[in-house]
């Protein structure tokens, strides 16, 4: 112990109480530093209410085919795309294309239950996997992207007419939110 | 040059204080007679004003939280009725947000003068490197600020920027959903926003106060970049010498700050941010403040896979070193003489690099489409070999010109050298 003075060290080296004292005030310390910092940090994680998952219920029927809608899931807006036979013969052909985040067309339209879902719907979360900007799709007026998906405006991020990312700084394809159909045409999204 | 005290208290009072609470002889060795090279040019009074900009965006800022609500649901109300109908409450938000823009156009001149005159290399390396932690509190502080008004590009800025750490990987979606306090920008968001944009502020003055010490520790740099020999004929006390000089520039600083305040005070802001803030849609073109947009556009230069690193991780890791390689400049730069004045191929060099940088800026406005993608590229290239290859080698290569011996010959040269012009104008001193 450095702060152990010499002549108050016990006989053949033996700690003292001083020692003792030192020791174990050091410890409480630590030990309580440790265990108020993660209250402290914690604080800022969602709080309950947030994390309350809630679950949306939506009836796909409502979008017109060859349009998109936008319903809100978590704070987020989720896209649900009706696709055109054409736009989906065109996401199948690209499954063997170079793709940066492989997923066949067939996977895009995948329940959470693993269990086929319906190819004329895509159902994705609306956010850009590079830094978050809600991408241009159809029924928006603008640019749809060199491969007729999406384009996001930010920073130039092409996703083709499966969501998946073909050019541009995006990392991955637009992603897929858990979602199970309910009924015929009514899916819940969470 | 921090050397003995030379204050000697004069009343009852300040004698009875010294020996308690020295505050007088700190305050007269730090602003009145701290010695202050002869020959600093108008470049050295950006420090002066910067401190005027943080005390302005302070005062202007307390009184703003003052009448700002910082809720979804009425933050951006809250702004226009202080707009509208709190007293002055348009001077006073007018005077916070050009304030800002003021204070970047201050502290990106305050740099790049320690770029020219080398005042980042030895004894300044802790003085330069404190000066780069303040910069980058600016920069979040004032990224922070620009989110409280609950506009569109509010929203997205902060959306995309939150998303850059999200970019780490493994640990990145835990700590953005850390920072967000909800998995988008939301009220939670705002709310903290709100408390960290008024603390920063506070932590900035802390900083500048160790970059002042650690400024007042060696003395400034000059010119020259010859350090002082002969402290009584070479300097001058900071008072009257330089708060004047300070105190002259500010005001013509003022004047350029109330024009935009009067006469343009949204030529510097975004209109969309008139837009109440709108989770659903991205403004076509999103675009952070001006002082921004060079490292916005080396964020956006990277659109490739770098080996393992991708893309989106690559943008982030270009612009976070664009700022800390800055850090390491006092060590890159391997040129014995300070100042680029006696260096004419570095010059050239630091001129390409103010160049490239207003050029990153036009970069960063412009969409990320081609040829814009390219450009940005090849500037962000170059900004980077600036540091990593061209300084470096430089100070190696080069054949640079003889600085003068000292403070006072260069005096005395710059003397003899304007006398055909003024030979009457000398002034008796």
């Amino acid at each position: 112990m450095a702060v152990t003075n010499q002549e108050e060290t016990g006989l053949a080296g033996e700690p003292t109480r001083r020692d003792m004292i030192y020791v174990a005030t050091g410890a409480v310390v630590a030990g309580g530093v440790a265990m108020l910092a993660w209250p402290l940090i914690d604080q800022m994680n969602p709080s309950a209410d947030t994390r309350a998952l809630a679950s949306t219920e939506f009836d796909v029927s409502k979008v017109p085919e060859g349009s998109q809608t936008k319903i809100m899931w978590r704070g987020k807006p989720v896209f649900v795309r009706h696709r055109t036979p054409a736009e989906i013969a065109q996401g199948t052909k690209d499954d063997t294309a170079d793709l940066k985040d492989p997923q066949t067309n067939f996977q895009r339209t995948q329940q959470s239950n693993a269990q086929p879902g319906k190819p004329e719907y895509l159902i994705m979360e609306a956010n850009c996997t590079h830094l978050g900007c809600i991408p241009v799709g159809i029924s928006e007026p603008g640019y749809l992207g060199e491969y007729g998906g999406w384009f996001c405006p930010c920073h130039g991020s092409h996703y083709d007419t499966a969501g998946r990312i073909r050019k541009g700084p995006a990392p991955k394809n637009l992603h897929i939110p858990p979602y199970i159909y309910t009924g015929e045409t009514v899916v819940k999204i969470g | 040059m921090s050397g003995p005290s030379t204050y000697v208290p004069k009343s009852g009072l300040e004698k009875w204080l010294d020996t308690r609470l020295p505050i007088v002889r700190f305050m007269n060795d730090t602003l009145v007679d701290f010695p202050t090279p002869k020959n600093l040019n108008y470049w050295y009074t950006f420090g002066g004003i910067l401190a005027v900009c943080l005390a302005s965006q302070i005062i202007t800022g307390i009184i703003l939280a003052m009448h700002y609500v910082p809720n979804v649901a009425f933050a951006f109300d809250s702004v226009e009725r202080i707009m509208r109908d709190v007293n002055y409450g348009w001077l006073i938000r007018y005077l916070h947000s050009n304030g800002a823009s003021m204070f970047f156009l201050a502290v990106y001149i305050h740099i790049f003068r320690g770029l020219y005159y080398g005042s980042y290399k030895a004894p300044r390396e802790v003085l330069w490197g404190l000066g780069v932690i303040i910069f980058l509190l600016m920069i979040i502080t004032a990224f922070m600020g620009y989110v409280l008004p609950w506009g569109q590009m509010s929203l997205w800025g902060a959306t995309v920027i939150t998303n850059i750490v999200g970019a780490v990987p493994f640990i990145g979606d835990p700590i953005k959903t850390w920072l967000l306090g909800g998995f988008a920008v939301d009220n939670t968001t705002l709310n903290r926003f709100f408390s960290l944009h008024y603390l920063l502020p506070f932590v900035i003055a802390g900083v500048v106060v160790l970059h002042i010490w650690a400024l007042h520790v060696p003395g400034n740099n000059n010119p020259t970049g010859v350090e002082v020999q002969d402290v009584k004929k070479e300097t001058l006390p900071f008072h009257p010498y330089y708060t004047v000089k300070d105190g002259f520039a500010i005001c013509v600083f003022l004047l350029i700050f109330a024009g935009f305040v009067f006469f343009g005070p949204n030529t510097l802001g975004h209109p969309d941010n008139y837009i109440p803030a709108n989770n659903q849609v991205t403004p076509s073109h999103i675009v952070p403040e001006w002082y921004l947009l060079p490292f916005y556009a080396i964020l956006r230069a990277i659109t490739f896979d770098i080996l393992i690193i991708d893309a989106k991780f690559g943008g982030v890791l270009a612009m976070g070193g664009a700022i800390l390689i800055l850090f390491a400049l006092p060590w890159l730069d391997s040129s014995k003489i300070k100042s680029m004045r006696y260096r004419p191929v570095a010059r050239m060099w630091w001129f390409a690099f103010v160049l490239n940088f207003l050029m990153l800026g036009i970069c960063g406005a412009m969409p990320a489409e081609p040829p814009w993608t390219l450009i940005s590229l090849l500037c962000t290239i170059f900004y980077f070999a600036y540091f990593l290859v061209v300084l470096p080698v430089l100070g190696v290569i080069e054949k640079p010109q003889t600085p003068p011996a000292s403070i006072a010959d260069s005096i005395l040269a710059s003397k003899h050298g304007s006398a055909g012009l003024s030979s009457a104008a000398v002034p008796a001193e």
